[in-house]
C-alpha cells in the first residue's frame, strides 16, 4: 500500500489546491473489508470519476467521505482530509455543519428521496434552514432561483413530487445539493435510473453549473463510457482497491491495468467496426475471502504459471499504485515489470 | 418466412375515474416480423411501450386491436389452455430481473426441468440428462453441481443464464428478451449478448431484444425498431439506421448515447420534453413538440411509416414524406 497522496492532474502549485484527500482509507462491514487502503485526491473544481462494478466499494467510499456509514460499516483506518482537516473522528455536531454546506451528495435513485406529501419548495426551505440561518421567505425565493438554475420553471416550487417526471425530480435533488454552495458535490449514479436523452441533458446542465460555480464533483458510476466523456480524471476500483487512476483521455486510449482494459472492451462501440468482445471471464471476488496477491489475478489474462517468478508475485504479493507517467498510476505487477 | 408476425397491434390502458375517462395509448399500430435466425432490437426510452409489446407477444396481455400471427394463425386472443401451452412452447420470454424471475426456494434443477416435464419435451427418464445439456449450452458448468444450487448461490449473470436455459428447454422458435442485461455488471453483459448471438446462429431462433442501450443493440441485432410514445417511428437494418437515421428522434437518441469515440462531436439540440405515454393523443406526430424539424403539417396529420430507403422506414413528414398520390 502506498502512503503517497495523489495529486490532481491539473498543474497546481501546492496542497492548498487539493480539496479532498483520502489517505489509506479502509472500511469494514463487520469482518469484511469493503474498502482497502484507498488513496485519492480531488482538486478544487475537478470532476473525478470513480468507476467499478457492483460491490467494488465505490459507494462505500462516498459514504465514508460524508461519514454517513451505517453499522456494521465503519472506518477502520486512514483519513479523510478536507482542506487538510481530518474528518475521521469529528464530533457529530461538527460533521452536521460540514455536510451539505461543504460537501453535498446526490444519491442513487435520489429522485425517490423527496417527501411525497410536501411541496418541493418547502423541502428546499427545510434543507436550507437545517444548515444555515436564513428566514423562510428568503429561503423560498432562493428555492425558486435554484430550480431555474437546473432548468425548471420557478413556479414549480408549488408542485408535489408526483407532479414532476423522474428527470425533473432528479434535477430538483441536484438543485438542493447546490443550495448552500458546496465546494464538492458527490454524485452516486445520479442518472442511472434515467433515459439517455434526459441523462445527457442533466449532465450538460451540471457541467454548465460547475463552470459557473466552480464546485468539484466526485462522480460515481458503473458506466465507464459516461465518465470518459464527462470526467477530468478517472479512478478505477476493483474489489475494494484502486487499481488505476489517470486523466480521462489518457485512460480512454492508454490504460495500463488489465482490468481497466477489459472493462473498456466490455462496451460495444456505437460507430466504427464491430469486433467480437469477450467481457471479463469469471465474476468479481467474494470479499469475505478475497484472492491473495493481486485481487484481479484469477480473472487476469496475463497471469499464468508460464512465468513462474511473475506468477509468484501476482498470486502472493499485493501490487501498489505506482506512477507510470505524470498523473497516471497503476497497481499491477506486470506493468511494474515492464517499466513505466 | 417469418417466425412471428405482428400486424397493427394496439394496446390501450384505461386510466382515471368514472368522470374523467382517459386511455393511455401504450402501443399503437405496431407492425413487424421476426425472422428465424435473426435478432431484432426494439429500442426506446422508458414509457415508450417497448415492454408492453414484448408482453403482448408473450400473451401476458390481450391486445386492444391487431393481430399476432404465428404459423399463419392469429394467436393474439387464444384462451384455451391447450392452445396457450402450444404457443408458449414456441415463444418464450426472458425478463430483466434474474433475481425476481427465479423461485428462491427451488433449486436450479427444478427451474430447468419443469418446462421439460410440463411440455413433455423428453421422456421422464431423460429429463435430468437434458437439463444438464441445457445448462452446458448456456455456459453453466459443471451442470451437475449448478443444478443442485439455489438461485441465491449464483451471481446475477449466472441467474440470467438459468433463465435462458429455462426458456430454451422447450426448444422455442422465438425468444423475447426484455432488457436481459440491464441489471448485470458491464463485464458480465457481453457474455449474455454473445450467448444470444450463438443461439440465433446455431438454433435459428428469432430474438426480439428489447433494450434502451443502442450500443448493445448494434452489437447483437440485425434489424432495429425504434419506438416513441407507443409507435414505431423508424425501422430497418440496424447498421443502416444507425449510420443514417431518418427520424429526428432516432437522431436525438443516437446523439445522447455516451460514446467516447465521438467526444466533443456536435450534438443535436432538441427541445426538452417528455416522451409521455400518450394519453388520449391528438392527431399529429407525437414527437412534434420536441422536434427541431417540425413543419406545419406535423401537428395536424399523423405521419405513416414510409419506406424512404430500401428496407428503412420512418414516421416523419419531413425526412420520409409519403409519396404524393
Amino acid at each position: 500500500m502506498t502512503a503517497l497522496a495523489e495529486e490532481p492532474v491539473v498543474e497546481r502549485t501546492a496542497a492548498e489546491r487539493t480539496l479532498l484527500e483520502l489517505r489509506g482509507l479502509a472500511v469494514d462491514y463487520g469482518s469484511v473489508r469493503a474498502v482497502d487502503g484507498v488513496d485519492l485526491a480531488i482538486g478544487e473544481g475537478e470532476v473525478l470519476g470513480l468507476a467499478g462494478e457492483s460491490g467494488c466499494g465505490k459507494t462505500t467510499v462516498a459514504n465514508a467521505v460524508l461519514q454517513i456509514l451505517r453499522p456494521p460499516a465503519r472506518i477502520v483506518g486512514g483519513s479523510v482530509l478536507y482542506r487538510g482537516q481530518d474528518l475521521v473522528g469529528k464530533k457529530p455536531e461538527e460533521l452536521r455543519r460540514f455536510r451539505w454546506r461543504n460537501v453535498s451528495m446526490v444519491m442513487q435513485s435520489a429522485m425517490n428521496a423527496l417527501n411525497p406529501v410536501m411541496r418541493v419548495g418547502d423541502q428546499f426551505v427545510d434543507a436550507m434552514r437545517a444548515h444555515e440561518r436564513i428566514d423562510r421567505r428568503r429561503a423560498a425565493v432562493r428555492a425558486g432561483e435554484l430550480l431555474e438554475l437546473v432548468g425548471i420553471d420557478r413556479r414549480r416550487v408549488r408542485a408535489y413530487p408526483h407532479e414532476l417526471s423522474g428527470g425533473m425530480r432528479q434535477r430538483v435533488i441536484i438543485a438542493m445539493a447546490l443550495s448552500l454552495n458546496p465546494d464538492l458535490v458527490i454524485m452516486d449514479e445520479p442518472t442511472t435510473a434515467l433515459d439517455v436523452v434526459v441523462q445527457r441533458e442533466i449532465l450538460q446542465q451540471v457541467e454548465a453549473l460547475r463552470r459557473d460555480f466552480g464546485f468539484a464533483v466526485l462522480f460515481i458510476t458503473h458506466d465507464l463510457s459516461l465518465l470518459l466523456e464527462f470526467a477530468d480524471r478517472i479512478a478505477i476500483m476493483y474489489a475494494g482497491e484502486l487499481v488505476e487512476t489517470a486523466p480521462a483521455e489518457r485512460l480512454a486510449t492508454g490504460s495500463r491495468h488489465p482490468y481497466t482494459q477489459r472493462l473498456l472492451q466490455s462496451f460495444p462501440p456505437l460507430s466504427g467496426p464491430l469486433e467480437r468482445l469477450t467481457g471479463i471471464p469469471g465474476s468479481p471476488p467474494d470479499l469475505r475471502d478475497p484472492p491473495s496477491g493481486c485481487r484481479f489475478h484469477p480473472r487476469c489474462p496475463h497471469c499464468g504459471p508460464e512465468r513462474p517468478e511473475l506468477y509468484a508475485r501476482q498470486t502472493t504479493e499485493r501490487p501498489v499504485l505506482r506512477e507510470v507517467e505524470r498523473g497516471h498510476r497503476v497497481a499491477c505487477h506486470l506493468v511494474e515489470e515492464k517499466g513505466a | 418466412m417469418s417466425a412471428l408476425e405482428v400486424r397493427d397491434l394496439s394496446k390501450r390502458f384505461p386510466i382515471g375515474g368514472a368522470l374523467r375517462r382517459s386511455q393511455v395509448h401504450a402501443v399503437e399500430d405496431v407492425s413487424f416480423a421476426l425472422r428465424p435466425g435473426t435478432i431484432t432490437a426494439l429500442v426506446g426510452e422508458s414509457g415508450s411501450g417497448k415492454t408492453t409489446v414484448a408482453r403482448l407477444l408473450a400473451r401476458l396481455y390481450d391486445p386492444t386491436s391487431g393481430s399476432v400471427l404465428f404459423d399463419g394463425d392469429d394467436v393474439s386472443r387464444v384462451r384455451r389452455r391447450r392452445d396457450v401451452l402450444r404457443y408458449r412452447s414456441q415463444v418464450q420470454i426472458i425478463f430483466q430481473d434474474p433475481f425476481g424471475s427465479l423461485n428462491p426456494v427451488k433449486t436450479i434443477r427444478h427451474h430447468v426441468e419443469r418446462p421439460l416435464r410440463i411440455h413433455r419435451i423428453v421422456p421422464p427418464d431423460r429429463v435430468e440428462e437434458r437439463a444438464h445439456e441445457l445448462l452446458r449450452t448456456v455456459g453453466l458448468v459443471p451442470p451437475e453441481e449448478i443444478a443442485t444450487k439455489y438461485p441465491h448461490e449464483l451471481s446475477g449473470g449466472q441467474r440470467q443464464r438459468v433463465a435462458i436455459a429455462r426458456a430454451l428447454a422447450v426448444e422455442p422458435k422465438v425468444v423475447l428478451a426484455d432488457e436481459p442485461t440491464s441489471m448485470l455488471d458491464v463485464s458480465i453483459r457481453i457474455g449474455i449478448l454473445n450467448l444470444m448471438v450463438r443461439l440465433k446462429e446455431e438454433r435459428g431462433i428469432a430474438f426480439l431484444y428489447v433494450t434502451h442501450d443502442l450500443a448493445s443493440a448494434r452489437y447483437v441485432a440485425d434489424d432495429i425498431l425504434v419506438m416513441y410514445a407507443g409507435q414505431i417511428v423508424e425501422r430497418g437494418p440496424i447498421e443502416e439506421v444507425l449510420a443514417e437515421p431518418l427520424h429526428p428522434y432516432t437522431r436525438l437518441l443516437l446523439a445522447a448515447v455516451p460514446d467516447p469515440a465521438k467526444r466533443d462531436a456536435e450534438r443535436i439540440e432538441a427541445r426538452k420534453g417528455l416522451a409521455s405515454a400518450a394519453v388520449d393523443p391528438p392527431e399529429g406526430c407525437r414527437f412534434v413538440s420536441r422536434c427541431p424539424l417540425a413543419i406545419d403539417v406535423c401537428s395536424r396529420v399523423t405521419p405513416a411509416l414510409v419506406e424512404a430507403r430500401p428496407g428503412q422506414a420512418a414516421r416523419c413528414h419531413v425526412t420520409a414524406p409519403a409519396p404524393s398520390t
